[in-house]
């Protein structure tokens, strides 16, 4: 679709695509074989303390990438040129996800040397690498979601940006371990569990179990749907005046 | 071609957009008139279906801009205000790009794009990213856009501003050219661009048509309309007047102090006195009189007048 392929392109034409995939993957590094527990620490074939820390990346990396979609169109004007050519707002907006999408899976796909290092190392589960890879893209898959949303609220890419990290960040802690003992002392654990269930770290440990949850699954592409769905009433909210 | 039918946009409690009905039929060129704020981008948003109408319709071609918006807008070409374009493209990539999105593609697509570059000069820029364009290059980039896929009809949205003369004169006649084989709507605020591109002119003030006719029908409500510029040597232009006004076919004569060292006289005509009429007599009185004529003059009535008479002051102030 042109839209998709326009939004791509447009990565690789600016150096912000190039930074942003160079910084992805120095902290990942960073943070898999650093920060402690590290990844030699626990002497096992296992990509755990890799996976572990993706959604704290993905917290601030994903809202940059997703910030400038909507807000940019609006800021230029260009919004204008798209709603009046012979696509539907559903093509503009899915189009324009699918290309983010794409290139954070890429940026993903990139950190494939700390596959190969752990299978010459050893002999990993590489199902469970598979499945943790699968949970890693939709995770940035949701986070991008939202910040296509927050994008699509206003006109300032800085202000996308934070909103888009609040409500990631959100999601992150509604099911942090150290907040669901805090909250368990407080509430039944029916409530404790509610909670929970939003989060993306109860849905992404599925994943990293090497667990293929079909509802997992259905959490994060209805979590996707679901901002998309707003994403398009919020475009439309604004056009309606 | 373009059928909008009581035409209603409000936001919150302010209406911008007030019932606002008319057509254009293919070979039309329609020159949308107003003070800022009265309308005019709101209106044409609303056709090319950008933004809902609050009521009414809009029809281009045989579709209904709601109904069917993907089957009206392939019809339309379209140049927003301020002729947006994406920074970070080429003016070849952003062209090509917008092709495929009107479902070109392969040569079909490469041909297109070539034929607007020729049409609005982009050769020399072909490459260059719009983020460094001037102005100028950077709205006929966007023009070029409007027009990729020949359209039968196109909106555009004050096309000539930020323009430099001559390219102001090269877009009239591109327009003028362009009105003999589509439906053309273009707003202005300038009154000389619609003489010299349109056959036909709405003014819209606060949200409603004022008037709509051909550019010489909306001169003739023009107070001047008709009067005719006197002059004799030698004859200061109170005498003149007193003694015109006392011919049958003329309503008034008033000195026009400011013009022709002080001898000039402008003389209103009554009804009887249109089509010549008053300034055969006012040669007969010069020639009775032994004055000697230095000008004789009908005038034809002033647009920018007509608009400031039907367009209140207070509405200039306000966005667009």
């Amino acid at each position: 679709m042109a839209i998709a392929k326009r939004e791509l392109v447009g990565y690789f034409a600016s150096p912000v695509a190039y930074v942003f995939l160079v910084i992805y993957l120095l902290l990942a590094g960073f943070f898999t074989f650093t920060v402690r527990p590290a990844f030699f620490d626990y002497g096992q074939a296992s990509l755990i303390t890799f996976f572990r820390w993706q959604p704290w990346l993905f917290l601030f990396l994903v809202p940059a990438v997703g910030m400038r979609l909507w807000s940019e169109e609006r800021r230029l004007g260009t919004i204008e040129l798209l709603f009046t050519m012979p696509v539907t707002s559903w093509q503009a907006i899915v189009g324009k996800f699918v290309a983010s999408w794409f290139f954070l899976v890429l940026a993903l796909v990139l950190t494939f040397p700390v596959v190969i290092t752990v299978n010459y190392l050893g002999d990993p589960d590489n199902g469970v690498i598979f499945s943790s890879y699968v949970g890693c893209a939709l995770l940035a898959g949701a986070y991008l979601a939202i910040s296509c949303m927050t994008s699509a609220l206003t006109r300032n890419q800085v202000v996308s940006f934070i909103l888009a990290v609040v409500m990631c960040l959100f999601l992150i802690l509604a099911g942090f371990p150290p907040v669901t003992e805090i909250l368990s002392g407080w509430f039944p654990p029916a409530v404790v569990q509610a909670v929970a269930s939003v989060s993306v770290i109860t849905h992404f440990d599925g994943f990293q179990k090497g667990l293929l949850d079909s509802r997992d699954l259905l959490f994060f592409l209805s979590l996707i749907g679901f901002t998309l769905f707003t994403t398009g009433v919020i475009l439309r909210g604004h056009r309606a005046g | 071609m373009i059928k909008v039918e009581s035409l209603t946009k409000t936001f919150g409690s302010k209406v911008a957009v007030n019932r606002v009905s008319f057509s254009v039929e293919k070979g039309e060129v329609l020159g949308f008139l107003g003070p800022n704020g009265a309308g005019k981008s709101t209106t044409m948003r609303m056709i090319t279906g950008f933004i809902p109408p609050t009521s009414g319709r809009v029809r281009v071609g045989s579709h209904d801009m709601i109904e069917a918006p993907i089957a009206a807008k392939r019809l339309l070409g379209y140049l927003p205000e301020n002729a947006p374009a994406y920074n970070d493209m080429t003016v070849y990539g952003f062209l090509s790009f917008a092709a495929e999105l009107r479902g070109m593609r392969g040569d079909a697509r490469k041909r297109a794009v070539h034929r607007v570059v020729e049409t609005c000069f982009l050769e020399s820029v072909l490459h260059q990213s719009v983020e460094t364009l001037s102005k100028g290059y950077r709205h006929r980039t966007c023009f070029a856009q409007s027009i990729l896929h020949d359209p039968d009809v196109l909106i555009m949205d004050e096309p000539t501003d930020g323009l430099d003369p001559n390219q102001k004169h090269e877009v009239r006649q591109l327009i003028r050219r362009m009105g003999e084989k589509k439906a053309i709507v273009f707003s202005t605020h300038i009154l000389e661009e619609v003489e010299a591109a349109c056959t036909r002119a709405i003014i819209i003030d606060r949200g409603q048509i004022v008037a709509n006719g051909t550019p010489e029908d909306l001169k003739q409500r023009s107070e001047v309309a008709g009067a005719v510029l006197v002059r004799a040597a030698g004859i200061p232009a109170a005498t003149f007047a007193a003694k015109a006004g006392l011919l049958p076919v003329a309503r008034k004569a008033v000195p026009v102090p400011d013009r022709g060292n002080g001898e000039t006289v402008r003389v209103f005509p009554q009804p009887a006195g249109r089509d010549g009429a008053l300034a055969r007599a006012l040669a007969e009185l010069a020639g009775r009189e032994g004055w000697k004529l230095e000008e004789l003059h009908t005038e034809e009535g002033r647009l920018d007048e007509v608009f400031r008479g039907i367009t209140k002051p207070e509405t200039s102030r306000g966005g667009n």
